[in-house]
């Protein structure tokens, strides 16, 4: 008989006034019983149409069926036909505007906790202690990978596995991309990623930490060198500001920098060795993942009060929503609909040496309503003449997006790229307009999701295996 | 790892490092610099490539100590490896076509501009060099820079060696002899190459400044290297770990960029403070 209960398992989680001090994860997972009771909610459509829903078409009625089994290494396994990276995605993926959205049991009442259903099997497969995979016997092709986020992982393991010879390159010093820079512990612990770059190794994949691919050595450099197709899956690279008054004071980060500091840099342990502003009150400028995810640092950092100022409404916030609710009831005040127009900062006119010369004081804002939609059907939001209005803060973070990072594009002739800096490929097999070089992820789309960039980069390596192994 | 081929000091606070890094000894260009960390968990920090050995696979690093992460890698001996060292970054100093050149160097920055030096001295420029110390213990490299220039000027604030007066006095005597140059290139403090940038002003030669605020990534990642520039008079966001570290020193905001320079203040002294006892104690 299915589970004809018209909520979801509810998802354990920390509570909102003890997590919103600590660092560790704040959703602990389904136990066995909720699971079970989970996968009875599905119905087992004969259309499916919660698989067109999901990105990479993972086979959804199939695993949670095995799931009601009780078999869940054969879960696992149907999930790992599709997606390389279930822990993570499970975690982070916004599956209330994929997979869920298209759920039957979403017409009345919720859909079925797919990701967290995914979560379970994941974690459960990794618990298990998974024996180590079988290096593969190598097939003699060379294939260098740049940039490890989760476009890059996936192509690697997915070229490893049939094996290929594989280097993944990355500049920073750990790797893992956004799934480790960006990401905070509190939502994907980041010993998760490590597993996956543990397989990788096991797999015989070589991770190659500090080398920036266009300064160290060159996409063409790697062909000399003897690696015989080079996927690209570097990111999206550079933060945007606003371009108002006050961006350059002390106390302003971007998204990136202040996440940087506080999760790859550890700046968040009681004594780090990267600074980071901690305390006072903070606004976080935007409404995305990123937005979110700084507003709830910021907050475990031990700020006071933190602001998210959005120009839209809490329609229009593009965060999961999961994570939107988490921010709420963990204190974080939505200013919605202001805009910033300018960051205030001190300064002693009598005293130029006075130390807090340059810091913020408060964030300048103007009130906006929502007016005509755009092309997009978004209604556009207009300000409201003479609303203008001023928060006290001490810090600012801008999280209002990136353009991509033109460092490889300017050292690699014929690698092109559109309009918005993305790099243009070929839809169905990743193809650059470069002889032997592929991309994908946020290098190619722009910042867009976890899911979609493993996806990016399965799809390069089928490609790049047809045309090595037909060579 | 990378390991530490040779450990020189140069003054009581400049010490001279060559480390094996293969991969950014073959890519380096004078002006592009290096992010390193000493241990796991250690600071990213920034320093300029003071030297290379595409050959012999070796970078030269030359750092003053001035905090926790500088002290920590004055710690490590020949011998020793650094747990990081990714480069070479930043693009390299323009010097095409430059015929005729004043190089204007200040305490440390004057490792930075050496390679400059020897560089526009090999491709047959002429070049005037300027360097400046606080004091005579402080003099760093001389000879290096006698040997790469056609003149050479020391000068010490205190007047302990050679003349004393900042790099700007040898600088406006020489505008007022009337030369000229096809650029000024100026690398050191914030507050000295401001004024630099003063001096060279009413002559409208071309002027150079390396900049140097906090980096992290060092890839254009993070955004927290911005400086402000004043073009055609609107305001310029560029991000020195990409842009730069060279600059159009006209252009560049030196009051906000010396303001950002010291966001962490107490926060360093602190560190610093607690490196240095920590040494102190595993000494005893
Ligand atoms: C704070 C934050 C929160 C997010 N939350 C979510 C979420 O909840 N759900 C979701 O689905 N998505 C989320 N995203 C988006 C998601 O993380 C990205 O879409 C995804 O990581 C893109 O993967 P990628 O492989 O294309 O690149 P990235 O993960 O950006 O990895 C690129 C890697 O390439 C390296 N690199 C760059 N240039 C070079 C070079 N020249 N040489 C060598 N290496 C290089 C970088 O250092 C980096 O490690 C979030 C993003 C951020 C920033
Ligand atoms: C492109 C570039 C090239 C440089 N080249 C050299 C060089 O060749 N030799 C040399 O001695 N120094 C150089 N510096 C400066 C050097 O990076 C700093 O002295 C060093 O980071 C100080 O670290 P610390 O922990 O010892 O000191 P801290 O206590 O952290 O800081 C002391 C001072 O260093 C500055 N600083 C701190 N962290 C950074 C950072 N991550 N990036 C830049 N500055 C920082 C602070 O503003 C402060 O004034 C360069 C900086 C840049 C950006
Ligand atoms: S990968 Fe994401 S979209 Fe696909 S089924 Fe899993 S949670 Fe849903
Ligand atoms: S749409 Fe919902 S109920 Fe139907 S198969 Fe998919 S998950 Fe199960
Ligand atoms: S150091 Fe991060 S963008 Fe320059």
């Amino acid at each position: 008989m299915p589970n004809m209960s018209l909520v979801k398992n509810p998802m354990p989680s920390q509570e909102p006034l003890v997590r919103a001090h600590n660092f560790n994860e704040v959703a602990l997972g389904y136990s066995e019983e909720a699971a079970l009771d989970e996968a009875q909610r599905c119905l087992n459509c004969k259309n499916m149409p919660c698989v067109s829903g999901c990105p990479v078409n993972i086979r959804i009625p199939d695993f949670i069926k095995k799931i009601r089994e009780k078999d869940y290494e054969g879960a696992y396994d149907v999930i790992q036909e599709s997606s390389s990276l279930p822990a993570v995605c499970g975690r982070v993926c916004p599956q209330e505007t994929q997979c869920e959205a298209k759920c039957v049991r979403g017409i009345k009442g919720e859909p079925v906790g797919i990701g967290r259903l995914e979560r379970f099997v994941a974690d459960r497969h990794n618990e298990a202690g998974a024996a180590a995979p079988k290096k593969p016997v190598p097939n003699g092709h060379r294939v260098a990978i740049v940039g490890s986020g989760p476009s890059g992982l996936t192509c690697a393991g997915d070229l490893a596995k049939k094996g290929y010879a594989v280097t993944v390159f990355e500049a920073l010093h750990t790797p893992g991309g956004v799934l480790v820079y960006g990401i905070p512990e509190f939502r994907l612990p980041k010993a998760i990623v490590q597993k996956e770059v543990d397989t990788l190794s096991a797999l015989g994949v070589d991770v190659e930490t500090n080398m920036v691919i266009g300064k160290t050595l060159t996409v063409d450099e790697l062909f000399e060198a003897g690696f015989e197709a080079v996927f690209i899956g570097s990111g999206a690279g550079l933060p945007n500001f606003m371009g108002i008054p006050g961006e350059s004071l002390k106390g302003v980060y971007s998204a990136n920098e202040f996440l940087t500091r506080s999760n790859l840099m550890k700046a968040f342990r009681d004594d780090p060795v990267t600074p980071i502003m901690k305390g006072g009150k903070v606004a976080v400028v935007g409404g995305g993942n990123v937005a979110m995810d700084a507003a709830r640092t910021a907050l475990r950092l031990g700020a006071e009060k933190v602001y998210i100022v959005y120009r839209r409404s809490m329609e229009e916030l593009p965060a999961r929503r999961e994570e939107v609710e988490h921010a709420i009831e963990e204190g974080i005040e939505f200013r919605l609909l202001n805009n910033p127009v300018e960051i205030l900062g001190y300064q002693n006119a009598e005293n130029p040496r006075d130390p807090k010369n340059g810091f913020v004081t408060a964030i300048r804002c103007i009130r906006m309503e929502l007016g005509e939609p755009d092309e997009r059907g978004r209604r556009r939001p207009v300000p409201v003449e003479g609303s203008e209005f001023t928060l006290d803060v001490d810090t600012v973070i801008i999280a209002i997006g990136t353009s991509p990072n033109p460092l490889i594009k300017s050292t690699t002739e014929g690698l092109e790229v559109n309009r918005r800096g993305g790099i243009i490929i070929e839809e169905t097999t990743g193809k650059t307009t470069k002889e032997g070089v592929y991309a994908g992820g946020d290098a190619v789309t722009g910042a867009a999701t976890v899911i979609s960039a493993m996806g990016a980069g399965k799809l390069a390596a089928k490609a790049i295996d047809e045309a090595l192994s037909a060579k | 790892m990378y390991k530490i081929v040779s450990k020189e000091r140069l003054n009581p606070t400049v010490t001279k490092m060559t480390i094996e890094a293969p991969f950014v000894a073959k890519k380096a260009r004078p002006g592009q610099f290096i992010i390193l960390r000493v241990d796991e968990d250690g600071e990213r920090i920034p320093l300029t490539i003071a030297g290379y050995d595409a050959e012999k696979g070796t970078v030269d690093i030359i750092f003053q100590i001035v905090g926790a992460t500088t002290e920590k890698l004055n710690h490590k001996e020949e011998g020793d490896s650094l747990q990081d060292f990714v480069g070479p970054l930043g693009m390299p100093t323009k010097l095409e076509g430059l015929k005729n050149v004043c190089i204007v160097g200040g305490g440390v920055g004057c490792a930075i501009a050496l390679p400059i030096a020897q560089a526009l001295t090999q491709n047959g420029a002429k070049v005037t060099s300027i360097i400046g110390f606080r004091s005579k213990d402080l003099v760093i490299l001389e000879k290096e820079f006698k040997d790469a220039s056609d003149r050479l000027f020391v000068m010490t604030d205190d007047g302990s060696y050679q003349r004393q007066g900042n790099v700007c006095v040898p600088l406006n005597e020489l505008f007022a002899n009337g030369e000229s140059f096809d650029e000024v290139i100026t690398i050191g403090p914030l507050i000295m190459m401001k004024f630099v940038v003063a001096a060279v002003r009413p002559t409208g030669i071309p002027c150079t400044v390396s900049m140097n605020p906090i980096m992290i990534d060092g890839t254009g990642m993070c955004g927290g290297c911005r400086l402000t520039l004043h073009r055609d008079g609107e305001a310029v966001t560029k991000f020195a770990c990409v842009d730069g570290p060279d600059f159009n020193g006209y252009e560049i905001d030196f009051d906000e960029a010396m303001s950002r320079g010291n966001m962490y203040r107490d926060f360093e002294r602190h560190a610093y403070e607690e490196a240095c006892n920590l040494f102190a104690k595993e000494v005893k």
